[in-house]
This record gives C-alpha cells, structure tokens and sequence, in this order.
C-alpha cells in the first residue's frame, strides 16, 4: 500500500468518524422528529459508506474487498430505505414536522423548514 | 491497558445502559427495539472475544428474528403494560439484587477472565483444536465441535426448536377466523412503494445469503441455526410488505409443517444410519469408506436438517403470531 492510498484511506475513515459523531450529536440536539432523523439517516448512510470506502482502501486481499463493495450495496439500499419507512410511519401517524423555531436561535431550524 | 480492554468496557458498560433502560422504560415497543440492542452490543462482544459464529447467531437471532416476533406479539397485546393489583417492586428488587448477589459469590471461585490454565481449556478444547482437523476436515472447528464432537447435543437444540414450533401451532392455529382488530403497523405498510421495490430486490439477496451461511458454515462462521434465520427473515419481509395472503400463495402452511418435521427427521436419519452400519448414533464417519470424507457428508446432511427446521419453525411461529390478529391481509 502506497502512501496516497493511505491518505485517501484515512480521510476517509476520519470524515466518516465525525459524521457519525456530528450525527448524534444532532439526534440529540435538533428539535423535533423529522430532523433528528435526518441526523440519524446521514449517519446511517454517509458515514457508514465513508468507513466502508476508507477501510476498501487498507486491505489488499480482494476477497474482502468484494465482501465490503457487498456491505455498501446493502447498506446503501437499506439504511435510506429505512429512514423513509420511518418518516412516513411517523407522518401517516399524524406528527406535523415543526416550522417554526419554538425558542433560542437553532440552526436545525432550517432544516426543519427545508425539510417541509 | 490497551485497545481490547477499552472497547470491551465499553460495550459492556453500554449493555448494563441499556439493561437498565429496558428495566425503566413504559414503552414496550421501545423495550423490544432495546432488547434488540441487546443483542447486538452481545454480538459485538462476542466478536470481540473472538467467537465470531456465537456473535453471528446472536446477531441474527437476539437482534434479528426476537426483536421481530416480539413486535409482532405487541401488535396482539397492546403498547403499555398493565399493572395489575399485585405489583410488588420492592419484593422483586430483593430476589434480583439476592441473586446478583449470590452470583457475583460464585465467580469468585472462577478462574481469572481468559486464563489458559481455567479448565474449560484443559478438557477437551485443545482435543478439538488440535486434532478436529485431521478428523473431521473441515477448517471451521466450530461447526466441527457443533455438528459432529456434540453431534447429539445439537440435535437436541432442533427438537427443542421444533417442539416450540408444534407448541406454537398448538396454541395458536385455532384462530383461523380472528376477531377483527385495530390495524397493526403491517396495516400501513400496504400503500409503501419504495418499501416493496427496495424488497424486492433484497428478497432474492437474503435468500442467496442464507444458502451462502448454510453451506459456508465448514469454512467460515455460520451453519444452519444462523442461515435457517436469515432464510426465513426473507419471508418475513415479503409478508409484511406484501401482505399475510400473498405470503400464504408462497408458503404452503401444510408445505412448511412438513418441512419442519423432515428437517429433524434428516438429522435422526443421519444418526440411524450410522448406527445402522455398525458406528455409534451420529458418527459419520460410518457414511463413507473414507472416515473424513464421511464427516463432510454427515455435517452437509445434518447442516441441512437445521437450516430447513429452523427456516420453517420461525415461518409457523410468525405466521400463527400475525395471522392471528391480521385481517387486513384479506383487504389487499
């Protein structure tokens, strides 16, 4: 393994790390369902492909590289497929998203409002 | 202290959360989803102490198949528990704190954790380590130990898979005209388009990943348990997305009856006719005139056996569980 590949490798890895962190911080932090869940489904689904690619690039062995493109495929199909499952059973059982910020100036507000 | 030891504190302190947050909670939906976690911080461990076809099992099983029957028995039940007159905490705090007690007394005459002179490494292990392969084959000494050194035992565990099948059957096949309910969660799911088009393409997945843990268990974590579970997870999907009458087009219940009873019957044949031929019950070295290539036989049959009772024991158990409360499969 070549130096760049270790590079491209570890950026990867790292900016799947702090996409997973940066995701739960926002399932706890954003204010209501619909965009905790959005934090949630980028964690699922970005995060995981970051980390699967950056760990694509640290084994040589293709047995194990086919098995991780495997991984992706699956993950990639379900994880977004299950954030959607979950929208719409919360919204067919009846939770509005929230437009408005109810106090305090949060950024999820926006999101909110983009997400309607 | 090193990198092992951390992650191993940390899953394990998150299995004491989320214990105790399964104790707390009123939710039971959100218990079940808990108890799902459970199971996979389990199968996490269990990876960690290098038991990868324990952590498969529990995987697919504690996080998988329970999780699922267990929703599917509070879509009969309802959502909250009720308390009835006699709830006593107070008590029971008592019994649970008594035997925690008493159990932690207990380890203290166990050998320290992963020591190599504990017994448990001093009886047979390095027997199956070091000669399994020579005898029976196969690189998994896993599944060596599992099918062919505890051959008996795990014919065990497939009578008692199919003996919750028939019970299951038992108690609830009478409610082949329910009483109309309020709609499940399966209810809502009938409109679900992308739902069943991602399905239908990770149906034929599923199931080709089960045949792949069924007849890769020889060489890598895996087996019938593991793959009868995934098989039948398959199904599982289909008839939630699709409904419990299309499922019923694909799965013949009597079909599936059947089957669960052959699966066994395979693995008793198995040990008949090794003793048929002079061996002892489940020694399949009897199967062929060369010994090894007689365990790879017996360990195919017998694998197979599993994977076809277990398949079909989970299909009657989930199918008695949401046929007994669903109408809304006649509605599609």
């Amino acid at each position: 393994m070549t130096i760049l590949t270790t590079y491209i490798s570890w950026t990867f890895l790292v900016l799947g790390g702090f996409l997973c962190i940066s995701g739960a911080v926002g399932l706890l932090r954003f204010p209501d369902f619909f965009t905790r869940m959005h934090a949630a489904s980028v964690t699922d689904t970005l995060a995981t492909a970051l980390i699967i690619l950056g760990l694509l690039l640290q084994t040589d062995a293709w047995m194990v590289q086919v098995k991780l493109v495997m991984v992706l495929v699956f993950v990639l199909l379900t994880s977004p497929t299950a954030s959607h499952a979950l929208a719409k059973a919360a919204l067919h059982g009846g939770l509005k998203p929230q437009l408005k910020i109810a106090r305090g100036s949060n950024k999820a507000g926006q999101q909110s409002e983009a997400e309607a | 202290m090193n990198m092992e030891t951390v992650i191993n504190m940390v899953l394990l302190s998150l299995l004491v959360v989320t214990a105790i947050a399964i104790v707390r909670i009123k939710d039971l939906f959100a218990a079940a989803m808990l108890a799902g976690i459970y199971g996979l911080l389990s199968a996490s461990f269990f990876v960690m102490m290098d038991a990868v076809d324990v952590a498969f099992t529990e995987a697919s099983v504690g996080a998988g198949i329970s999780t699922l029957l267990m929703l599917t028995t509070l879509a009969m039940t309802g959502r909250f528990e009720k308390i009835s007159g006699n709830y006593r905490p107070r008590l029971a705090l008592v019994l649970v704190a008594l035997t925690g007690a008493l159990l932690i007394y207990g380890t203290l005459d166990m050998p320290a954790f992963g020591t190599a002179a504990a017994p448990v490494h001093e009886h047979v292990a390095p027997r199956y380590l070091n000669d399994s392969y020579a005898e029976i084959g196969i690189p998994n000494a896993v599944t060596s130990v599992l099918a062919s050194y505890r051959g008996f035992d795990t014919f065990g565990e497939v009578v008692v898979i199919f003996t919750a099948g028939i019970g299951v059957l038992a108690l609830l096949m009478r409610a082949e005209k329910p009483t109309p309910r309020t709609q499940t969660p399966t209810a809502s799911m009938h409109e679900h388009m992308v739902l069943r088009i991602v399905a239908k393409m990770l149906i034929p997945l599923i199931l080709l990943f089960g045949l792949y843990v069924q007849f890769h268990g020889e060489y890598g974590p895996g087996g019938g348990f593991q793959a009868g579970v995934i098989f039948a997870s398959a199904f599982f999907l289909y008839s939630m997305l699709f409904g419990l009458s299309e499922a019923r087009k694909v799965v013949n219940h009597v079909v599936v009856q059947i089957l669960a009873a052959l699966g066994v019957l395979l693995y008793g044949s198995v040990g008949i006719v090794s003793l048929m031929n002079g061996k002892n019950f489940l020694d399949y070295s009897a199967l062929s005139a060369d010994a090894v290539h007689g365990q790879h036989l017996g360990i195919l049959a017998i694998e197979l056996g599993v994977g076809i009772t277990v398949t079909t024991v989970m299909i009657i158990i989930f199918f008695a569980f949401s046929g007994r409360n669903q109408i809304e499969g006649e509605k599609d």
